[in-house]
């Protein structure tokens, strides 16, 4: 990863942390202060379906041209964006608590976030009772691909065919339809841009430290 | 296309050679209906039409999860060599969509077959229903015999089906739960249209990817 992209997220981050805990929120009723959730709440789920989506390309590239890097890389992706997901998770329950009144809602999106967790942690339990490291990544590969197509319809068409209480739910979503203050979109788009960068660097560090401790254990034995 | 035929012939003569296993995923079958009538509906009129949806669909998805799992998993080492040497890996798996999908709707049937005679029958439109089912069976057959292909490969892979699928075909799920509301309450046919295209989106999209993938899992 190049260093200027990291610089990049760094500032971002920092930027996104002091605008967006000071800067002035529009006042609505029960939402309030924990508006600006948005910036740390809907960000990561930007970054679990981009990192997955990163997944999922690079399980493609495998199947078209196996090699053992792709491999680590699509599993790197995968298991950053679960991280990105299940934060996503924990800060959506904490500001549901206030805000709806309970942690879990039944919401369609809740429930379909949940499911898209499962969805890849099974894929970690495939990879984890496979042996062979060829068939792992082949079988993952296919298993990432056929999910992932398959977990599409849940998280963004069911929501919309219901009533969510998730902004841009029950009709044509889009951002227009988000009533977004204009200036939370200053904080807002640095934030899913920020997050998902450091999404990729950690994906990276995990990528590479992966390979050394492969390499490692190789000379080793 | 003729290859596709042979196999299919090749299916039902191993079927009915083998009843064993038939009676064994038709018993399976009757024990669940029988514990849901147990447990939930011993006095009648106990279970409202939402309920009756839901044990409905959970007794026809863990069989056809059971009667798919059986495709792959658990078959001679032999029979796939076998296989591979006579035909190639898109006419094995669409055989075996197909032969799922006719298992599957007709585990279906004989569900819903159950369901009327021990707990009671509250579908009204029965053309629209048995639509329904034929389509979730197609879902649930498609979906579930690419991921029997995978969990054949590794070693606990009665588990590992079950982890596996239970996610991918939640979405089918959710579909045949909410038609099935709609035609419980009596909605008139024009209200479930949305959701059966919907299931046969997502039947015809699983398929495509099970029919592009296979081929890679059955390589070694």
């Amino acid at each position: 990863m190049k260093t200027w992209l990291k610089i990049t997220a760094i500032v971002l981050l920092v930027y996104v942390h002091t605008a967006g805990l000071l800067m002035d929120v529009p006042r609505l009723n029960i939402l309030n202060e924990t508006i600006r959730a948005l910036y740390f709440h809907v960000p990561m789920w930007f970054g679990m379906v981009l990192l997955y989506l990163g997944s999922v390309y690079y399980s493609i590239k495998y199947l078209r041209n196996p090699s053992h890097e792709l491999d680590v890389k699509a599993e790197a992706f995968a298991h950053v964006g679960t991280a990105f997901g299940v934060l996503g998770m924990i800060t959506g329950m904490l500001w549901a608590n206030y805000t709806w009144g309970s942690p879990w809602h039944g919401d369609p999106k809740q429930n379909g976030a949940a499911i898209a967790l499962l969805v890849y942690l099974a894929y970690f339990v495939l990879r984890g009772s496979l042996d062979n490291p060829e068939q792992r990544a082949r079988l993952s590969a296919v298993y990432n691909i056929f999910a992932f197509a398959a977990m599409i319809p849940l998280l963004f068409i069911i929501p919309r065919l219901t009533s969510s209480m998730h902004p841009g739910s029950g009709g044509n979503p889009g951002f227009n339809a988000y009533d977004l203050d204009s200036r939370m979109r200053w904080v807002f788009y640095p934030a899913v841009a920020g997050w998902f960068l450091v999404g990729l660097w950690i994906s990276n560090l995990r990528l590479r430290f992966k390979l050394i401790q492969e390499k490692s254990s190789d000379t080793s034995i | 296309m003729k290859n596709i035929l042979t196999l299919l012939r090749k299916e039902f003569i191993l079927e009915l050679r083998r009843k064993s296993v038939m009676a064994g995923l038709g018993l399976y079958l009757f024990s669940l209906t029988f514990i849901c009538y147990i447990t939930f509906s011993l006095r009648q009129q106990a279970i409202n039409e939402n309920t009756w949806a839901a044990l409905f669909w959970l007794v026809i998805l863990f069989s056809v999860v059971n009667s798919v799992a059986k495709s792959f998993i658990g078959e001679r080492k032999g029979v796939f060599i076998y296989l591979y040497s006579v035909a190639s890996a898109q006419q094995i798996i669409l055989s075996k969509m197909i032969y799922n999908s006719l298992l599957a709707f007709l585990l279906s049937v004989a569900g819903y077959f159950l369901f009327a005679v021990f707990i009671y029958n509250p579908v009204t439109d029965q053309l629209l229903f048995m639509v329904l089912l034929l389509l979730v069976a197609a879902g649930f057959s498609v979906s579930l015999s690419l991921i029997s292909g995978i969990a054949s490969k590794a070693n606990n892979s009665n588990v590992l089906m079950a982890v596996l699928s239970f996610p991918v075909v939640i979405s089918i799920l959710l579909m045949a739960v909410r038609t099935t509301g709609n035609v419980l309450n009596g909605m008139e046919r024009a209200a479930s249209s949305d959701e059966l295209l919907n299931l046969l989106a997502i039947n015809c999209i699983a398929g495509a990817l099970a029919y592009i993938l296979f081929p890679y899992i059955w390589r070694s």
